[in-house]
């Protein structure tokens, strides 16, 4: 009896593996088929709407339930505050009222609102100004620490820059808001479409607020429009959702409205950061000194201190960090939670370095790879995106190149790192006796185009092609699987679809090998067909019919140290723009990234998720951010037309190199959803830096920041 | 002032503004139980133009069938489309209007089925991104979203479908640098911009069809 050892197929010997495919629920998704929870729409379905508070920071005195319950079409009122709560922040949820029509719904709010009243308190909301935090007494030192002699390495450094850099809060702003559809359909049981991201682990978030057996509660999920680390919980206004259900005695839908879904649905935490670097006439960095600050909300955090600066360790560093804290809406984790914002305020200090000693900033971040903790394969990648952005001939030295029509060009570059470990999951696949193959996890589709992914193995596993597997996802009936954050979805169920896979495949070999008198170990799957030594000897269909009249089925689980999965990538980029030093306007005229991720199991769909990510981080380079009034508290731009995102027309062109020499192949399947977000706002700072002469020290780089650096006065 | 020609020569002969600016709806909590009628002179027109605030019968013609609905004056196409008709191609970001997810096409145009009312829909032909499939018969718009892997989560992408199908109707050789500005009312929040490019393109060479 041959070894049977789980492992991926060699590199060239996939057939559906690493190749091209058609997303397996395009179409469903193209067509408007696929059904979101925002598109459940059970007969009787109530619709609500949310009160929240107007105030950053507030107490209600007043507040009149009975009047609304009257209004016609009002079923159900839930109030998450009452008379004398405290209200932090704005958008804080109050109360939701479902109605028969969204419009009575409506009804019922203004209703609610009039006789609403509040005592405003004092706030504060300014995230930037760390003098006034702290004379506010909202500020918490969050640590130094320290290594070498950061005052011994600027004494004896050929040249020392110091700047100031920043990104600001940005908010998840999913297209599809928050929320659920809840029907009871028994006194103690519940079915829940929430949008999440999380399907396995939200059931019982529900269950046990609401006095429920956690088996009681079936919660689906087939799609979910927009999940970037925001969607993972049940939520006060899932479970609100839920008792309005209960008290009215039909199904609610319950959606944050946008207004809400940007104040509360979580956000990015901002940080800025005062940093002083150093370097050798080499352009070795020999020192690096620095103190941030920004907000996560009420809580009063920021950006990590420990991965200060970002993917470089230099031998001599002081570091220290400071919490604001604000009446600001929470946090939640955003794609590759503190990286972004790290890479934005250091490797921009790397880039200012590089100026500062005349140097290209190319030639100071490969001399610092050393630094770094796969260096190796940085330099690759820096190699292959100086060529497709064809770096040596477009580069020139910080503000020394040519205007035209007061316009300039510049070139940028940053680099990241992400872990990307398989999150734990397990799954069910299934070979039906005619040859179908399902397979069943309570796992779910963020974009990543899970159901691609698990058809793409399972068909490399049988030699079928992917459109022949069947995937079922999006209930919490199925078996457990990971959340979808972190990128660990793709290595978390390709691994136990692999493995299970396998087991299948194997007792299907043994049947072929004893019916056709064949050694078991000859055999291989390939073309819909079992082979013997390369010779066909059934179709897999026929193969299937000797399991019997039963299916067959195995677990899968994961992840397991048997080679299939790995962590830790790489990636970088470079970023060509155009500034008009008239307007302060700046265009990308092109983004390269090369990024690694271990095996890609979908090459399509791998690049895709880059393709994306660039035009994420082109947002929050250029044009995205959270805009609190200081006066009022308010967040002011929450809205779809002011907190602006890019359109079609603002991305520029975007290459993406997957890098995946036969040394990152073997590693196995690496998330990948994470990094590709992380250097973008480094790289286009840089650009943007190398093209006027002056560093724009805060993100987004908005006309005013733009004109304001070329001015020379601060933000 | 409201757009004369559409208050005159289209449709139902409701617009949105007048129809707000006579009930108060949109002002005041006091309109809720009003029961009155309200009256509004239509714009050019010596005819009044009447309607009650109360739930009335009003008949849609989405997708080549005819729909006779109850409903208040005040409730929006898109509201309509989803909730009575459950057309949900076409989504709900709540944006007043900037996203462009839900795009529908109004006798041939893209329109924003959130910026109308459905009483100004009647007498007209709307028509939803389920209106571009029937079984296997797919617009090449869609088959070209797959192809190129224009969608990750896919909720925009029904809106930005029936708009690349109604820009493409309209400027059925478009240039890219046409697209880039044809198809800047929509909003793709995953970033999928790259893959819906090179799909409008890719028709567009080809004619538009």
């Amino acid at each position: 009896m041959v070894e049977r050892k789980v492992a991926w197929k060699a590199q060239n010997d996939n057939a559906v593996i690493g190749k091209r495919h058609l997303r397996i629920d395009g179409v469903e998704k193209a067509t408007g088929d696929a059904k979101y929870s925002s598109d459940i729409n059970t007969k009787g379905t109530l619709f609500a709407r949310l009160v929240t508070c107007p105030h950053g920071h507030a107490k209600i005195v007043n507040l009149d339930v009975e009047a609304v319950k009257k209004i016609k079409g009002v079923k159900a009122v839930h109030l998450f505050k009452d008379v004398g709560a405290e209200c932090r922040w704005d958008g804080e949820l109050i109360a939701a009222v479902a109605a028969e029509r969204p419009e009575q719904a409506d009804d019922g709010v203004r209703a609610l609102k009039a006789a609403l009243k509040f005592e405003v308190l004092e706030h504060f909301v300014d995230e930037e100004d760390l003098k006034a935090g702290e004379a506010a007494g909202r500020g918490k030192d969050l640590g130094t620490n320290t290594k070498g002699d950061v005052a011994a390495a600027q004494k004896a450094a050929k040249a020392v820059s110091t700047g100031y850099y920043g990104i600001r809060t940005i908010s998840h702003c999913c297209l599809e808001t928050h929320g659920s559809h809840c029907e009871w359909t028994a006194d103690d049981a519940i079915d829940v479409h929430l949008s999440t991201q999380n399907v396995s682990g939200t059931g019982g978030q529900f269950a046990g607020p609401l006095g429920l057996d956690a088996a009681n509660v079936a919660l689906t999920c087939n799609y979910i429009g927009g999940g970037f680390g925001s969607k993972f919980a049940a939520d006060e206004w899932g479970l609100a959702c839920a008792k309005l259900a209960k008290e009215a005695g039909q199904p609610v839908r319950l959606m944050l409205d946008r207004a809400t879904e940007l104040k509360i649905g979580g956000n990015r935490p901002s940080g800025f950061a005062k940093v002083t670097v150093c370097a050798d006439a080499e352009g070795n960095i020999t020192g690096w000194e620095s103190h941030h600050w920004g907000t996560s909300g009420i809580n009063g955090s920021t950006i990590r201190l420990n991965q200060m600066p970002y993917v470089f360790a230099f031998d001599n560093y002081k570091r220290s960090a400071t919490g604001l804290s604000t009446n600001c809406g929470p946090q939640r984790a955003w794609r590759a939670p503190n990286h972004p914002q790290l890479c934005a305020v250091s490797q921009t200090a790397i880039d200012d370095i590089a100026a500062k000693l005349g140097m290209d900033s190319y030639d100071v971040f490969k001399k610092n790879l050393a630094k770094t903790p796969r260096g190796d394969v940085y330099a690759k990648q820096m190699e292959i995106g100086a060529k497709l952005i064809d770096w040596k001939k477009k580069a020139h030295l910080h503000g020394k190149g040519q205007k035209t029509g007061g316009v300039v060009t510049g070139l940028g570059m940053a680099l990241h790192t992400w872990g990307g470990r398989a999150h734990a999951g397990t799954c069910t696949v299934k070979i039906h006796p005619d040859g179908t193959v399902e397979s069943f996890s309570g796992s779910q589709d963020i974009g990543t185009g899970t159901r691609t992914v698990i058809a793409c193995t399972l068909a490399e596993t049988f030699g079928l092609p992917e459109t022949a597997v069947k995937v079922n996802l999006g209930s919490n009936k199925y078996p457990r699987s990971g959340p979808s954050g972190g990128s660990t979805t793709v290595g978390g169920v390709s691994g136990p679809n692999r493995r299970a896979g396998l087991e299948l495949l194997w007792k299907i070999f043994d049947l072929v090998a004893a019916k056709y008198n064949v050694k078991a170990d000859s055999l291989a799957a390939k073309g819909a067909k079992i082979l013997s030594d390369g010779k066909a000897v059934c179709t897999w269909k026929e193969a299937a019919g000797l399991i019997g009249p039963m299916p067959i089925e195995a677990q899968g689980q994961g992840p397991k140290s048997d080679g299939l999965t790995d962590q830790g990538v790489a990636g970088i980029q470079m970023a060509e723009v155009s500034v008009d030093t008239e307007t302060g306007q700046v265009r990308m005229n092109k983004f390269v990234a090369v990024q690694d991720c271990g095996l890609i199991i979908c090459k399509t769909q791998a690049e895709s998720q880059v393709y994306g990510a660039l035009i994420m981080g082109i947002a929050y380079a250029l044009t995205e951010e959270r805009i609190m009034d200081n006066k009022t508290g308010r967040f002011i731009n929450a809205d779809m037309e002011n907190y602006k995102l890019p359109r079609i027309g603002d991305i520029g062109e975007l290459v993406v190199e997957m890098y995946e020499p036969e040394s990152e192949y073997t590693r196995g399947v690496i998330g990948l959803g994470e990094p590709p977000v992380i250097a973008c706002g480094a790289a286009i700072s840089n650009a943007v830096a190398n093209a006027i002469g002056v560093r724009v020290p805060v993100l987004p780089m908005t006309p005013k920041r733009v004109l304001d650096a070329l001015n020379g006065g601060a933000v | 002032m409201p757009d004369q020609s559409q208050t005159t020569n289209r449709g139902s002969g409701y617009n949105r503004r007048d129809f707000l600016k006579g009930s108060g709806a949109a002002v005041a909590a006091t309109a809720i139980a009003a029961q009155a009628t309200e009256e509004v002179q239509a714009q050019g027109k010596g005819k009044p133009n009447v309607v009650s605030s109360d739930a009335t019968e009003v008949k849609l013609t989405v997708n080549g069938k005819d729909h006779v609905l109850t409903l208040e004056p005040r409730a929006v196409l898109l509201d309509v489309l989803r909730n009575d008709l459950n057309l949900t191609g076409c989504k709900d970001v709540d944006d007043r209007t900037a996203s462009g997810a839900d795009t529908v096409m109004i006798d041939g145009k893209a329109v924003l089925a959130s910026s109308r009312l459905a009483i100004q829909c009647v007498g007209q032909q709307i028509h939803t991104v389920e209106s571009l499939s029937k079984g296997a018969d797919v617009d090449e718009v869609i088959t070209g979203f797959v192809k190129h892997d224009a969608m990750q989560c896919g909720f925009c992408t029904p809106g930005f479908v029936m708009a690349t199908r109604a820009f493409l109707n309209k400027n059925p050789k478009a240039s890219l640098e046409e697209i880039r500005k044809g198809l800047g009312g929509n909003i793709c929040r995953c970033g999928t911009y790259h893959g819906i490019t090179k799909c409008a393109l890719e028709i567009a060479k080809k004619g538009g069809a």
